[in-house]
């Protein structure tokens, strides 16, 4: 029987309840997003007692299904002053979900100077006060926990940036060896974590009972048609377990749409150099791992192991998106130095594409030079020493912009913008401006088409018909963040017709429904429309679903286009 | 004859070193080639190429080149 763990730290309360009928069936973002909605008062301050943590495996999370261990993460955000849900990999979300565990509410908050580790494992959960753990860093703090609860448990932890309450703070949690190289990165939800007084979330799945399955044969035979999907896929099945993701590094060089030296140009000079194939020679040289799971049942395998020349292992989780940022974004060419500032970020427990946005801001402001790799590392050492500066650095791109008076600030919602710039790839750029969560690539992965041409070709300058794209692709993913899934599989919903239906008969089997296509995408939208009316909530008007003027009137080379998608269109997003 | 730049990415990059030319590298071709033209001219299986962009723009293989196109060849990528 599948529960909620109620967890409320001002009366350092933990209850086991029964799944209410309103939240039964959501997964994921669905259940996040819908708990947050009707419980947390949309005026309250992010970091206040009446915000709340929600963490919630997917629907298919525990089960044989390929690639379904997302976890996710929801609150209001103190980035965005809006409703957020992050998801990860890693072993969380699986551990959750055999435990029968529908999802966890972290509400109220400990008295300052307080911290707590939430343990839980199959009889129920426990508050243990954790004053040890205190500004450690993640990888630190980490170490003790597997130390003292087992090398096996699943962790997600918060460095000194979510107890300092920084706005750009993450949620790291361990990946399959235990390595915390996974995170829940956009929107501050580490800092929600911290105001609560919560360090870390430690999960022991020792004899877990597992997921009920109503119909195991139809449900295997299902995920069995889903995995050789994922595997026949050219990009999930070969190009993403090569490189990694740091493969679309060049693509968008060419593409004239990686944001570069703080989305001045589309185009970096330096991009072969912290490209997935220079990656991936690097790695195979010095005996690292190019190709790693980050979570229990991925059959995809974009993760990896990057190890310094001297050998010590640096980074894990390398990705593209934070190798943009902390690399193109900031003219840095060097991947070690990119590493270095990787961990950093994963240490101290702060957002990599928000620091790369903003060490990019804070090069344009002069503080450091563009290119300066040393001048970055100092940057975040500040965050780690919480100086005035650090904080400032912490507290995002937008933060930073206004501190130092700086115009081109790439964000939307106060959230910084992700590696693809919306001038040269307008759809996501609709994306970005029209997504609930602020500036996120993820919420509707339009580049799939424009620049991977998967599923189809679109022409990424071309404005006409991006904001219908972005919106089909906005309602698919809200759908997908309930299944626990990773985003990833989208190459092969996008290209096998074989795939979306084996979702929807592997939900049927496991839960006895009768469930079609399109009720997996009702699901979707109401999702996006529970998301959206907390927002409007909150404050929020159509005034900010727009991106910074600055990128209407800049021209962006080497296209020397601007963002010009009608803000007609980008309102006929959310029409229905 | 005109001259172009010809950029190889990933695993494509094979199809440099059979040719014995760099990853990236500045190729002459004949006047009015194309993508599909400059494919054959170098041995390249142009089932192997999802993607080809001329000056940052992704065409189709029929798609003429002018002197001093930029050319990048990419097998299918994807990624986040």
């Amino acid at each position: 029987m599948s529960k909620i763990v109620r967890v409320n730290l001002t009366k350092k309360e933990v209850k086991l309840e029964d799944v209410p009928k309103k939240y039964d069936g959501l997964g994921g973002r669905g259940f996040t997003s819908t708990v947050v909605a009707a419980e947390v008062n949309p005026l309250c301050n992010p970091l206040g007692k009446e915000n709340k943590l929600v963490i919630a495996p997917g629907l298919l999370g525990g089960t044989n299904c390929p690639n379904s261990g997302r976890v996710s993460f929801g609150a209001k955000s103190p980035l965005t002053g809006g409703i957020k849900e992050s998801n990860v990999g890693g072993t969380l979300g699986v551990r959750l979900a055999k435990l029968q565990i529908e999802g966890i509410i972290i509400e109220g908050k400990a008295k300052d100077g307080e911290s707590y580790v939430l343990f839980v494992n199959k009889d129920g959960a426990t508050l243990k006060p954790s004053n040890e753990l205190k500004n450690d860093l993640v990888y630190n703090a980490v170490e003790k926990l597997r130390a003292k609860y087992g090398e096996k448990v699943a962790v997600a932890c918060i460095g000194p940036a979510g107890e300092a309450k920084m706005a750009a703070a993450n949620i790291s949690v361990t990946d399959i060896d235990g390595v915390p190289t996974r995170q829940a990165g956009r929107g501050g939800l580490g800092a929600v974590m911290g105001s609560k007084g919560i360090k870390a979330i430690v999960v022991d799945g020792t004899d877990a009972p597992g997921v009920n399955i109503k119909d195991k044969d139809s449900f295997n035979k299902a995920a069995k048609i889903f995995a050789d999907t994922l595997k026949k896929d050219s990009i999930s099945g070969e190009g993403l377990p090569l490189y990694g993701t740091a493969i679309l590094i060049n693509i968008l060089n060419e593409a004239g749409a990686l944001p570069t030296k703080n989305f001045s140009s589309g185009r970096f000079e330096e991009a072969n150099n912290i490209g997935g194939e220079t990656m991936r020679e690097i790695i195979l040289k010095r005996k690292g791992n190019p190709t790693h799971p980050c979570s229990p049942g991925c059959i995809i395998n974009c993760s990896n192991v990057y190890k310094l020349e001297d050998g010590t292992e640096i980074t894990g989780g390398f990705e593209y998106e934070s190798i943009w940022a902390l690399g193109a974004n900031c003219g840095i060419g060097d991947l070690d130095i990119i590493a270095r500032l990787n961990r950093l970020c994963d240490d101290i427990g702060l957002d990599t594409i928000e620091m790369g946005d903003t060490i990019g801001v804070a090069m344009e402001a002069g503080i450091v030079s563009f290119g300066d790799g040393e001048g970055a590392i100092n940057l975040l050492k500040e965050a780690e020493k919480g100086s005035p500066l650090g904080k400032i650095v912490g507290s995002g791109c937008t933060c930073l912009g206004k501190v130092y008076g700086i115009e081109r600030v790439p964000q939307v919602k106060g959230q910084g913008m992700p590696a693809y710039d919306p001038r040269a790839t307008k759809g996501t750029g609709v994306t970005y401006a029209t997504s609930p969560m602020g500036a996120d690539h993820t919420a509707g992965y339009v580049i799939a088409m424009e620049i991977a041409g998967c599923g189809g070709k679109v022409d990424p300058l071309d404005p006409k018909g991006k904001a219908e794209l972005s919106k089909a692709f906005q309602v698919a993913t809200a759908a997908t963040d309930c299944t626990g899934l990773c985003l990833f599989v989208a190459f092969a919903t996008l290209t096998d017709e074989r795939a979306n239906p084996a979702v929807v008969d592997m939900l049927n089997a496991m839960y006895g429904l009768e469930l079609t296509g399109d009720d997996v995408t009702k699901l979707g939208k109401k999702v996006l429309r529970t998301e959206r009316d907390f927002n409007k909530r909150a404050g929020f008007t159509k005034a900010h679903d727009r991106l910074p003027l600055f990128m209407t009137k800049e021209k962006l080379p080497p296209h020397n286009t601007v963002f010009d998608v009608s803000n007609e269109d980008l309102d006929s997003v959310h029409e229905d | 004859m005109m001259k172009i730049e010809l950029r190889f990415y990933a695993t494509l990059v094979k199809y440099a070193e059979k040719n014995e030319i760099p990853q990236f590298s500045f190729v002459e071709i004949e006047e009015g080639a194309t993508i599909a033209s400059l494919l054959n001219k170098f041995n390249i299986l142009e089932k192997h190429v999802h993607i080809a962009m001329v000056n940052g723009r992704s065409v189709e293989s029929n798609q003429g080149l002018q002197d001093g196109d930029r050319v990048a060849l990419f097998p299918p990528v994807g990624g986040g």
